[in-house]
């Protein structure tokens, strides 16, 4: 049962991955780029990283794509249309060493140690409360510096948005 | 339960393909999603640890990175609207300033 689940969506999530860098209008990679940001919060679900599945979709899916999707439409973002400079083998090169660099990553990670040693214990899910002790003991001075590079990006993008500096 | 070899296959296989829409893409925009696509595979190799190892860290871990990733897309978001401004497309072969 779990099985299929998991599989289910990490097909769903590769075969958006692979619709994200394909496709040719930035709107429909972004609306790809959803489906698979959703399809990874399932399996932080599955993962029993309750919470994290959550702010997933609502800090990644629901925000940061969100910014994607208006700033496309500011820009009016198409395709950019071919010139002389592009090269012809690169895209077939590009693909060969992708699977070159899957299977080297994928060896390590199927073939490796216990990484394939199935284990009948079933954790209990991280919510809230697991990650909150962590987060306001061990990483305190994180949570506090996290603060402040949400200062710096706000006042960053306001200062880099005027038109005259 | 579904071993962690597996899981982190899949961060290995949506890696990969960030990392090829980020070499082959010339669309400044499709770019950087396929950079957020790998901060979303480090992600799960992150919490499919996290869960192996029964240690809550690595999702502490992965609550920062969202954190910095939301801060990192906004930011990257309008340096290409300045781009766009200055050079009139976000062809990312077109801001190029190099003689030949």
């Amino acid at each position: 049962m779990a099985w299929t689940f998991f599989i289910a969506t990490a097909l769903i999530a590769v075969t958006s991955a692979v619709l994200v860098i394909t496709q040719r209008k930035p709107v429909y990679s972004a609306l790809f780029l959803v489906l698979c940001l959703l399809a990874v919060a399932v399996l932080f679900f599955q993962l029993n990283a309750t919470f994290l599945a959550a702010l997933q979709v609502i800090v990644y899916a629901g925000a940061i794509m969100v910014l994607f999707v208006f700033v496309i439409m500011l820009l009016h973002a198409r395709e950019p249309v071919e010139t002389e400079t592009r090269l012809d083998y690169q895209q077939p090169a590009a693909v060969f060493l992708a699977f070159l660099l899957i299977a080297e990553m994928g060896y390590l990670a199927l073939v490796g140690g216990k990484a394939v040693a199935a284990s009948t214990e079933s954790g209990t899910a991280t919510g809230v409360k697991e990650l909150s002790r962590l987060l306001f003991t061990n990483y305190l001075l994180a949570f506090e510096l996290t603060s402040v590079i949400l200062l710096v990006a706000m006042v960053g993008v306001v200062v880099l948005g005027k038109k005259r500096l | 339960m579904v071993p962690i070899g597996y899981y982190l296959f899949v961060s290995v296989v949506l890696f990969t393909l960030g990392v090829v829409g980020v070499l082959t893409r010339r669309n400044a925009l499709i770019v950087f999603m396929s950079i957020e696509l790998m901060l979303n595979a480090a992600n799960l190799a992150f919490v499919a640890f996290a869960r192996d190892l029964h240690a809550a860290d690595g999702q502490v871990i992965v609550f920062f990175v969202m954190a910095v990733a939301a801060a990192e897309v906004a930011v990257g978001l309008v340096i290409i609207v300045s781009l766009f401004r200055r050079v009139g497309s976000i062809d990312v072969d077109d801001a190029n300033t190099l003689k030949w």
